[in-house]
């Protein structure tokens, strides 16, 4: 697992999301609450891009009747189907044996970034700034 | 953003033709269709609106779960405009990214089923005109179907031999929900001119009735508005066999599109038991239900069955017929089906030639 910087931590606001390609691979990176998590983009369903999902809470009900909405902003919902993710794990909320991949995500200082952390997109690091990073 | 142009792995469909049965054009605004209009039926649009036959003068009474009638929230052309509108983006996110070589155009229509008939009339063909101009003429590779305010049974038959000589128009279209069940003689005159222009009759699933969705009253929640269209469609196939429509149209083919279809087996099995001990009331039938079903009935695959065991899929088309099911994307909803997706590589390319493109050859004469 090497660690990718995909962005300056100002540039990914809390509510926002960012398509990198790593690679082969395609992962989005959320900021929900300060929080970073990777997946893949690619919904384990039918292949639709998670990047273009929308973000949402988990309800879950005990019986009819009663909702509990809970965790806003930690699942995403493809944009097709509507099959709904788990942004801590990638796990499939209606089919638990499912997982979309996801990658651990880090704030690096650009003083302690190593010269040889690779950036998934080419722009220049300050020693002042914070840094989103990927491990992938 | 650092992401290369997307592209589709179209290694797993290698060198198949791809025919796609349902993708949906759509009015970027209702100006869209001024232009094919005349002054009195676009004033009174203007003036008095259009009143569907369900209560609600605007939207839909079981909204769909994503915006904009229910689109994919990845297809919103960067142009502005809602999904299906810009030909442009339609080419570059489906056309061009899957290699589709023809898409059959199923426009869900503003005015299908109007209460005004003849406002519905004027709808249809300024719909038909669009999908000419802005469509077709711009991308040979759509292919337009003949919209017609089907419950006037008159207008509809003006409508498709106005429309006929065109050879794109590749079958006559109407919605599934119907005032009468579908197999009543009202409608006969509509698979008369289908039939004498050796066009098929397409049926998407939606519109509204004036009856309730569900046949126990109104539900409560849109999946079951999503899984009611198979006992719509039971109902509607039954009325059109037991009805004699094709004892009486012996070529006419109907293509049920976005109804599913492992529901088509039990209706034939049912139907065969049934009619063994009613015969007498049907004399005009000369053969078993399921043999008109079989013969007459074609489906498009989304939304495809996703059954546990893959087995029963195939134990299921088995008893349709591999030449009876078209592939069908859906595009722009949400629900739509992905080509490499939908038809899995393990049937085997004869029978994925055939869903992808070589039925839908045969039954719209591309």
């Amino acid at each position: 697992m090497a660690k990718h910087v995909v962005a300056p931590v100002g540039e990914l606001p809390p509510g926002s999301r960012k398509l990198v390609e790593i690679g082969a691979r395609r992962i989005v990176v959320f900021n929900t609450g300060g929080e970073f998590f990777a997946l893949s983009d690619r919904c384990p369903h039918e292949g639709g891009s998670l990047f273009h999902g929308k973000v949402m809470g988990l309800v879950e009900s005990s019986e009819p009747g009663e909702y509990r909405y809970t965790r806003a902003g930690e699942m995403v919902k493809c944009p097709w189907h509507g099959w709904e993710f788990d942004l801590r794990t990638g796990r499939s909320q209606c089919d638990p044996r499912l997982r979309v991949r996801s990658y651990a995500t880090g704030v690096v200082h650009g003083c302690d970034l190593a010269k040889d952390v690779p950036a998934a997109e080419t722009f220049p690091v300050r020693v002042e700034d914070d840094y989103v990073v990927v491990e992938a | 953003m650092n992401i290369a142009a997307p592209r589709a792995h179209l290694a797993q469909r290698g060198k198949l033709e791809l025919i796609d049965c349902d993708i949906h054009p759509r009015l970027r605004a209702i100006d869209d269709l001024k232009p094919y209009m005349s002054q009195r039926w676009w004033d009174y649009l203007q003036t008095y609106g259009s009143r569907k036959r369900h209560g609600f003068a605007k939207g839909h009474p079981y909204p769909k779960s994503q915006p904009s009638d229910g689109a994919r929230r990845d297809a919103w052309p960067p142009s502005g405009g809602p999904p299906g509108s810009d030909l442009g983006f339609m080419q570059q996110q489906h056309l061009d990214f899957y290699g589709v070589d023809v898409g059959v155009m199923n426009p869900l229509w503003v005015g299908s089923s109007d209460q005004n008939q003849d406002l519905s009339t004027a709808l249809a063909s300024a719909h038909n005109d669009w999908q000419i101009d802005l469509w077709a003429d711009k991308d040979a590779r759509l292919r337009p179907s003949i919209v017609v305010p089907y419950e006037d049974a008159a207008a509809s038959v003006a409508e498709i031999h106005k429309r006929a000589a065109d050879k794109r128009f590749c079958q006559v279209f109407l919605l599934s929900r119907t005032a009468e069940a579908l197999g009543r003689k009202r409608y006969w005159p509509i698979y008369e001119a289908a039939v004498e222009h050796g066009l098929p009759v397409g049926i998407h699933v939606f519109g509204y009735s004036g009856w309730p969705i569900s046949n126990t009253g109104w539900p409560s929640f849109y999946i079951e508005e999503m899984a009611e269209h198979a006992t719509a469609c039971s109902a509607m196939i039954t009325s059109m066999i037991m009805e004699g429509l094709f004892e009486q149209f012996p070529t006419l083919k109907i293509v049920v599109i976005e109804a599913g279809f492992a529901w088509l087996p039990s209706l034939g099995w049912r139907l065969d038991r049934a009619f063994d001990r009613m015969r007498d009331e049907f004399p005009h039938l000369k053969r078993k239900p399921s043999e008109y079903l079989r013969e007459h009935i074609y489906i498009t695959t989304q939304p495809i069955e996703e059954t546990e065991k893959p087995e029963h899929l195939t134990d299921i088309i088995d008893w349709i017929g591999w030449d009876r099911v078209m592939f069908a994307s859906d595009y722009a909803h949400w629900d739509f089906d992905d080509p490499l997706f939908a038809v899995p590589p393990q049937w085997g390319d004869e029978k994925r030639a055939k869903i992808y493109s070589r039925n839908a050859r045969s039954v719209f004469r591309f």
